[in-house]
Parts: C-alpha cells; structure tokens; sequence
C-alpha cells in the first residue's frame, strides 16, 4: 500500500513538474521578450491547459498529507517561507492569465506578475529539491534549521537550474505549438537554454564531488542509476538533430524524456527514503487503515479517471495554436 | 513569543478560510440553480430559462475560479502553519481531503468543460446531466470538507497511537450523526445565498426596469426557493444546537452567555458577556426559555462556563455575538422572502419599489450569516483543534517565528485583497450587462473557466478551432 502511494505520488509530482514546468517556462520566456504579438501567441499557447496544471500539485500536496502525514508536515513547516512565496506568485501568475486582457487597466502589472511568478515559482521549486538533496537540519523526524534552514548555494543554484530546464521545456512547448515567429525564436533559444542546463548539471555534479554529498556516493553504490543518465544524453543528441532539421514536436518530447530521466534519477538516488536521508518511504506511511481508505476509492477508480481527464484536455487542444490576425 | 506566532496563525487561518468560504458557498447554490434552470428549459422549452442559465453559468465561473485559487492555499496551510496537527491527525485529516480533491478534481473539471464548450457537441438531456455533476461535484466537495470538520468538532472512530490519531472505523467517521446535521446545514446555507442572490439580481433590474421578464423569473424563482429554504435551514440549525449541546457543552454555554449552572435555565437575548467578572451587563434575558431552547423542557439543569476551567473555556464574546446576527440574518431573510412571496401572490404584477430596493440591500445577508455560523464554531470550540483531546496551541509549528508569520500573514492578506477587488469587480460588471451577453458564443475553457472574461479576438476559442 505504501508502495502504491508513493507511485501516485511520484507520478503526480512528475506530472506536475512536466505540465506546470513547460507552462512556468513559457511564463519565463514571456518575460524575456517585449513583442505583442509574440507574448499574445506566448499565453494563448499555454492558457487552456496551465489550470489544470496545476491541479497535479494540490494533488501531490492532498496525497503526501493523507499517505505520508509525517513528510507533509516536516517539508511544508520547513518551507514556510518558500512555499508561500511560491503559492502567493502562482496565485498571482494565474489571475494575470485572466485579467491581462482587460482592456481597462494596466497591462503592464498582469504581464510582470505573470512573468516574475513564473520565475520566482520556478526558482523556489528548485531551490526546495537543492535543499533536499543537500539534507535538511532534522532531528528525532523534526526540522530543526529555523527561518532559513532550506538555504545554502547549492539550493540556489538548483533555483537557477531549475528556472533554465523550465524555460527550455517551454521553449521547446513553444515550438511544438506556434507558427513563424514564436517558432523561430524557440527553435534558437532551446540550444542555449540545453547548453545552459548542461552546464548547470555540470556544476551541480562538480559541487557535488567538492561537497561529497550523500547522493552521489549513493549513485557509486547503484551504477543501473546511470542507465538514466545515458538516456537523458541520448535524448540531448536528438534534442540536438530536431532542433537542426526542426522537427516541431521532437524537442517537446525529447526534453519531457530528459527531465522524466532526472525525475527518476533523484527518485531512486532517494531510495528509500522520502526526506532523504532521514525519513524513509515506511516509517513516513500513514497507517494501513488510512493508505487502504484511500486505495479502494481514490486510487483505484478516480485517479486513473483524472490521468485519462488529463490526456482527453490535452487530445482537444492538440495541434498548432492558430497564430492571431494583427 | 510562541503565543504571537500562534495568534497570527489562528489569524491567518481565519483569514484565509473565510475568504474562501465565500465562493464556494456561493457556488454549490449556483450549480443547483443552474440544474434547476437547465432542467426547466429541458421540460417547458422557455428561453427565458436558457437566457438566465448561460448568465448565470459566467457569474459562475468567474466566482469558481477564486473559489478554486483561494481553496489551494489551504491544502498547504495545514502543513505550513499547524505541523503538529497534521502529523498527528493526517492519518484521517490527509485522507478525507484526498477524497475531496480527488472527487472535485473528477467531476466538476470534466463536467465543467462540457458546460462551457459542450452545448452544441452533446444531446440536451446529456448536457443536463453534465450540470448535474458539476452541482454533486460541489456538494461531495463541501461533504469531505464537512466530514473533516465535524471529526474535529466530535472526533469519533479513531484510536490514539504513539500519539497519532488513527482511524479504526471509517463508517463512523463517515456517518457520525454530527456530519449529517452540520453537512445539511452547510448545504442549505449554500443553497439559500443562490437563492438571495439570484432574487436581489432580479430586484435590481427591476429597480432599473432592464430585462423585466427574466428579472421576474429570478425574483419569483429566488424568493420562493429560498422561502421554502429558509425554514428547513432553521431547522437544521436547531439540530446543530442540539449536536452543541450535546458534544461541546462549553461551546454551548459561551453561545447562551450562561456562566452559572441554572435550572431552570433562563435565555439571553441580548447584552454585553463581560468574562472578568464571569457576568453579563446590560442583559436581557427571558425565564425558562434557555432550558426550553436546551433541553426542550421546562425544568432542566443546563450547564454554565464556571463549571469549566478558565484554560477549557472558550472565548465568549465572539460566539455570542456571532451566533445572535447569524440567526438575526436568518430571521430577516425568512421575512423577506415570505413577504415577497405574498407580495408575489397578491400583486401578481411586480412589487412596489421600497421592497424591491429592500431586497437589493438585503444580498449581503447570506454571506454574513454564513461566516458567522462559521465564527460560531470555529471560535465556540477553541481553546481546542481536536474537541477535548488536542489543543489548538499544541498543535502549532512549534519553530514558527513571530516574524515568519507576520510575513506571511501580510502576503496572504494583501494577495487576497487583491484578487478578492479584481474578482467582486468583474462579477459587478458582468451583473451590470446583464442576461444580454448571452447572445454571442462561450468562449471560456474547461481548465479555464475565468476566461469567459476575455475579449472574443484573445480568447482560445481559435485555439479550439485549430485543433479541430
């Protein structure tokens, strides 16, 4: 049972990391440019899809709560200030959707609150895994680092990691979904962002040896976890070839198969634990009573309902946004 | 300095829960409004009912959507602010609330799209039973977040281990007889504000002499659920007194002002609760009554604040007072609403324009009386989070600073009063237009349903076409 929560979990939360992450990418790449026209095709192409979206973290947020009260309650109290930063600009970024095209009114505050949440939800997102990874002040199962324990350069360089692989999986969402100029643009920026984040890993992983942090000796100990690693190259090299020929969809997916790959990666690095190194995947589990309450109801019917939901509103707006007549 | 980081959590809870309140008490009566609406036109073929369904499907949407952005927060805040309640409730807290997201996520996200894009791809009797999914969606909502809520209130089925609360019985938790008086009374709250609110719209344009045959319909319509409503809610409000009673005997004793044990109990109507002196000034209060409402006898004991330790008491002031306008709005709202039916009956016409203009002013009263119902149980049950076996103080995030917590309190208040300004705003004007927009095509998304604010040339109907 508990195996099973935390499947729905990870795929709830890889979920939301592609989905939100390429629509916090096109938020982020939305902010770098000052074309009209540009930035109308920008949010039309991610507009009816970023809500639901989105849904995948309260998802992730509701499940981690009712399956692993324990990681909920360590992580989120831990986080204070990260996680209302990051509620309070998501929060801003989705009204800026609605409310930008508001003849009345000042556009201006819509398009810097859409685009300064994107990022500052994409860095703390980062920044939060960063923290993870390099392990959290904890004691006896609670946090003990205060206001700013979460923080160390690590952290924020998995910030700035993080808002790079968004903008590129938006980037390449942009290519997948508009015409002509956004298209262009996207086609030119997705070698920089890979590049970007190669370099991004490459610091991360030269930290990583400086620091000798707990993860890596586990990726010495588990060398199948480098199965992940060749596929996430294997998809940069195609990443590379359908961005030269451009292929509009290929880089989507390819990016999507390089973030799953990290995804997995850090996952199984975790194994078993949850809040690494300290609170394992068991000892976090919920009772049995409460993981099977919500197993013959919730997991069994209702979440493969809302993975189908997913794939049916992606199935209706599939194919090239239609550009707008100027 | 704990205490001051405790009372701005309490605070920033009560912000951000009432201001959430409010939307979706709003909403579930709308979505069985619209069921009503839609299944009217099905049965009669009127167009004034599809006129005021597509007009009330945006004022809908737009209020679903604060609803939706307000109500994530709260997932999070549990674990953000009261740590120690969620690791130890989880167990049953994490999963009813599993059950309420997941079921919302299910019906009202699916259903809500065929409502905005669906009309012309779906029969009439499957569009039907679209608004009807979304109506249980949002009431199964409101029931996992009731079941939740009435646990706290009479925890029942659980076991305490290792000092977690762990469900042992979850037909118990499920069918305990306070969800079933506590969830009904939510409902009916919900129902009625639709209710109102549609009736005052009707006013309104009447007032304004504007859409006359729907704003008819609206003013009939609303007035005479919400006459029917009203009674039922009183009802049920009763029971809750009695689940009071019963459970939370302090709660109740902080809503009568009743500091000593009486018997026969008298009732205060009004005055002035003043808990140094544990005695109330300026009182009025009839005899026998309070036993009466208690006990329905004529000669029972009921049970004073002074019974209880000043650390198991809870405040006074805000449950007396909150409980006397909620059933103050009650009250005016049933006269009202009869009155407006007799008015219809009598002048089959329309009423005269001091009622009308009456009505328009009385909007305000089903929200009131739904967050002081609120305040009533929530203050009514401090000092604890769990009834008599957690404290709300105990169940804090014990590291919490004073100056995390002032910050996040002054984000989420100047967050919401942003977005609560821009969304009064535009459900203002979509009310201003009126039922007349309904002419050109619905362009809103089923993920998206605040966009039916947007401009035709901007809006992702194109993005539809072109996937098509």
């Amino acid at each position: 049972m508990a195996l099973f929560w935390a499947f729905v979990l990870a795929s709830s939360t890889l979920l939301y990391v592609l989905l939100d992450g390429f629509d916090l990418g096109v938020g982020i790449l939305f902010g770098a440019t000052r074309n009209a026209a540009a930035r109308e095709a920008m949010v039309t192409a991610v507009a009816p899809v970023w809500d639901g979206n989105e849904t995948w973290l309260v998802a992730a947020g509701v499940v981690l709560w009712g399956a692993f009260p324990t990681v909920y309650a360590t992580l989120f109290s831990a986080f204070y200030l990260p996680v209302l930063l990051m509620l309070a600009s998501l929060i801003l970024r989705g009204v800026a959707f609605e409310f930008r095209h508001q003849a009345d009114g000042p556009r201006w505050i819509w398009d810097a609150s859409f685009a300064g949440g994107s990022l500052l939800a994409a860095f703390i997102q980062g920044l939060t895994v960063g923290a993870l990874v390099q392990g959290l002040p904890i004691a006896d199962g609670r946090y003990i680092g205060g206001e700013f324990g979460w923080f160390s350069p690590f952290a924020a360089i998995c910030g700035v990691g993080l808002c790079l692989g968004y903008a590129l999986l938006g980037a390449a969402w942009l290519a997948f979904k508009c015409e002509g100029r956004v298209r262009e643009q996207a086609f030119r920026i997705i070698p920089f962002l890979g590049v970007g984040l190669l370099a991004f890993l490459l610091v991360v992983f030269g930290y990583a040896l400086a620091e000798n942090l707990r993860v890596l000796s586990r990726w010495f100990e588990r060398p199948y976890l480098l199965a992940f690693p060749t596929i996430a190259a294997l998809a940069a090299l195609v990443l590379a070839a359908s961005v030269r020929r451009r292929w509009d969809g290929a880089p989507f997916y390819m990016v999507v198969v390089i973030f799953a790959a990290a995804f997995a990666t850090l996952a199984i690095s975790f194994w078993p634990y949850m809040i690494p190194f300290t609170i394992t995947i068991d000892a976090a589990a919920a009772p049995h009573a409460s993981l099977a309450f919500m197993f013959w109801g919730a997991g069994l019917f209702v979440f493969p309902l809302m993975l189908i939901y997913t794939f049916v509103s992606y199935s209706v707006f599939r194919g090239k946004i239609k550009p707008k007549v100027y | 300095m704990d205490i001051t980081a405790l009372l701005l959590s309490r605070l920033q809870f009560a912000f951000t829960v009432s201001f959430h309140i409010i939307f979706p008490s709003f909403t579930i009566g709308l979505a069985g409004w619209l069921t009503l609406l839609e299944a009217l036109h099905l049965a009669t073929g009127r167009p004034a009912y599809r006129v005021l369904f597509e007009f009330w499907l945006r004022i809908f949407g737009v209020a679903f959507g604060l609803g939706v952005v307000s109500g994530v927060v709260m997932a999070f805040e549990f674990g953000t602010n009261w740590s120690e309640l969620s690791r130890m409730t989880g167990p049953i807290q994490g999963p009813l609330l599993t059950y309420e997201t997941f079921t919302a996520f299910a019906l009202e996200a699916s259903f809500f799209g065929i409502l905005v894009l669906g009309r012309s791809r779906v029969g009439p009797r499957f569009y039907l039973f679209s608004t009807a999914m979304v109506a249980l969606g949002t009431t199964l909502s409101a029931f996992w977040i009731m079941v939740n809520n009435s646990w706290m209130q009479a925890p029942v089925g659980y076991a305490v281990q290792n000092g977690v609360f762990v469900p042992v019985d979850w037909a118990k938790i499920i069918f305990s007889p306070v969800v079933w008086v506590r969830f009904p009374h939510m409902l009916l709250a919900s129902f009625v504000t639709g209710a109102f609110c549609v009736a005052t719209t009707g006013a309104w344009y009447l007032l304004g002499r504007r859409y006359i045959s729907e704003a008819r319909i609206m003013l009939r319509m609303g007035f005479f659920l919400a006459a029917v409503l009203v009674p039922v809610q009183l009802f049920f409000g009763h029971l809750n007194g009695d689940y009071i009673h019963d459970h939370q005997p302090a709660k109740f004793a902080a809503v009568e002002a009743r500091w000593r044990d009486e018997t026969p109990a008298s009732e205060v109507l009004i005055g002035w609760p003043d808990p140094s002196r544990e005695t109330n000034r300026y009182a009025i209060s009839i005899p026998v009554l309070g036993s009466v409402i208690g006990s329905m006898s004529l000669d029972s004991k009921e049970i004073g604040l002074t019974d209880f330790p000043r650390r198991d008491r809870p405040p006074v002031l805000i449950p007396f007072f909150a409980f006397r306008v909620m059933v103050g709005c009650g009250l005016l709202m049933l006269a009202l609403s009869w009155v407006g039916v007799w008015l219809f009956r009598k002048h089959a016409a329309e009423p005269n324009r001091w009622f009308l203009a009456l009505t328009l002013f009385s909007f305000p009263l089903p929200f009131i009386a739904t967050l002081t119902g609120w305040f009533t149980a929530e203050v009514g049950r401090q000092p604890w989070v769990v009834y008599g076996l957690l404290r709300t103080a105990e169940a804090t995030t014990p590291f919490l600073t004073t100056r995390g917590a002032t910050i996040s309190l002054v984000v989420f208040c100047s967050v919401y009063s942003f977005i609560f300004a821009f969304g009064v705003f535009y459900i203002n004007r979509l009310l201003r237009v009126g039922p007349d927009l309904v002419s050109s095509p619905t362009k809103a998304t089923p993920r998206r349903p605040m966009s039916i604010l947007t401009p035709p040339d901007v809006s992702a109907t194109q993005t539809i076409r072109a996937g098509e």
